[in-house]
């Protein structure tokens, strides 16, 4: 039985693994689970993922959840080529910080602009204080920064000079605040790029 | 130079990262990082951790910090038992499924009774009885959901916080207790010693006002992280 990989493009993990599959060739059957029409919460896809969250991968009967669960389970099955995540014992340690920083980091701090910024006044009709826009866009802000400094500085990508999971999850997260929201000026978020991928 | 570990023992990544070294007979400088006393936001550290938080490894010249990192990095530098971080594809895979899901629902939920009963009222800010409530659900649920989803190498000995607090989250949970005596013991009792002293300790010298007043620019990080406590 092929690969099953539960995802909505609408999550910036699923299109983080979505890609990474498709780049890879790595063969496997697309089944959408359309968050907005709640799909994730029904009883079957419950039996995939009992957290009821996307992203979520079925083996055969193997099931997982959790994003760079999936990316690190697809790289090692797959053998994908090393720059992903490379073998080298200190070039790994720097993807596998990257990957744990970005979760409490800028995943959170972009997850928080986007609701402040645009789910609660837009969507959903709610104000946010002014203040609590504030540092939210301030504490991105922060996030943005030491990805720059400390992540990226003069580096091609992330990690060294190859691409690898560290840029994917980066670019996804980072892309979807893009598409969200207005431009960086008016939200008074740096100021600076954000980084290039490059080929 | 040999392996160095940043840590401060108050930290809960930290004494997983100490606890895994010492167990494993990983043979380190410990360098503690008081963060009551703001030696994390010294020039010094800053130079080591421009984030200015612990834990931090430093091997040679190659510095790494998050946790889960510097244990990776442990066990396949020292080639440690395999069960801490199996080989096998899916067993390691359910390893990282765990931690991601740690990072969203333990970290940062678990720590919040250090904030309520000892950090905020040590600098004079009392957090809101419905941050404290919210919280306390946020952990049931939480172990809710470990017992009924995770059971396997617990490696992090992140409920000990809560219960060091007055807050017995194993009482009524006799999966989770079992857990909890199995890992102990494997541990040792002389290393979870070491490991929660200075946790374990803590409401004491709080209510002796052993603790160091943290300074100013300590306040105001401290006040930054209150402020996040949903």
């Amino acid at each position: 039985m092929v690969l099953e990989l539960y995802l909505d493009l609408l999550s910036q993990p699923c299109r983080a693994i979505y890609i990474f599959a498709k780049k890879n060739g790595i063969p496997f059957q697309m089944q959408t689970v359309d968050l907005r029409k709640g799909e994730h919460l029904s009883d079957a896809f419950a039996q995939v993922n009992p957290m009821m969250k996307v992203p979520a991968m079925k083996d055969n009967d193997f099931t997982l959840g959790e994003s760079v669960a999936i990316l690190l389970y697809l790289t090692h099955k797959y053998k994908v080529p090393d720059h992903w995540y490379p073998q080298d014992l200190q070039a790994r340690a720097r993807v596998d910080e990257y990957l744990a920083w970005q979760h409490t980091a800028l995943r959170r701090s972009c997850l928080r602009a986007l609701w402040h910024k645009v789910m609660f006044p837009v969507f959903l009709g709610e104000r946010v204080p002014p203040e609590t826009l504030a540092a939210t866009l301030a504490e991105l802000d922060v996030n943005l920064r030491v990805l720059e400094d400390k992540f990226l500085q003069d580096k091609a990508f992330l990690v060294g000079p190859h691409i690898s999971l560290a840029d994917l999850v980066a670019i996804t997260e980072l892309m979807h605040f893009i598409g969200y929201s207005p431009s960086s000026r008016e939200t008074g978020v740096g100021g600076r790029k954000e980084p290039e991928v490059r080929n | 130079m040999g392996l160095e570990l940043y840590l401060d023992l108050l930290s809960q990544p930290c004494r997983a990262v100490y606890v895994f070294a010492k167990k494993n007979g990983i043979s380190f400088q410990l360098n503690t990082v008081d963060l009551l006393k703001g030696q994390h936001v010294s020039e010094q550290f800053l130079q080591l951790n421009c984030q200015r938080k612990v834990p931090v490894l430093k091997d040679g010249n190659f510095v790494l910090t998050e946790s889960s990192a510097i244990l990776m990095y442990l066990s396949s530098k020292y080639q440690v038992a395999d069960h801490w971080y199996p080989a096998d594809l899916q067993a390691r895979a359910r390893v990282h499924e765990y931690l991601g899901w740690h990072t969203d629902n333990v970290r940062g939920i678990f720590g919040v009774p250090l904030w309520t009963k000892v950090l905020g009222p040590l600098i004079g800010t009392q957090i809101p009885e419905e941050k404290v409530e919210r919280n306390r659900k946020n952990m049931f649920e939480s172990l809710q959901r470990l017992e009924e989803k995770f059971f396997g190498n617990g490696t992090f000995l992140t409920g000990h916080q809560p219960v060091a607090l007055g807050c017995n989250l194993f009482e009524g949970r006799p999966q989770l207790t079992a857990w909890r005596v199995r890992v102990e013991e494997f541990l040792g009792a002389d290393l979870c010693q070491q490991a929660l002293g200075r946790i374990l300790s803590i409401r004491e010298q709080a209510a002796k006002n052993a603790l160091p007043v943290p300074y100013p620019e300590v306040q105001s990080r401290m006040m930054l992280r209150i402020a996040r406590i949903p």
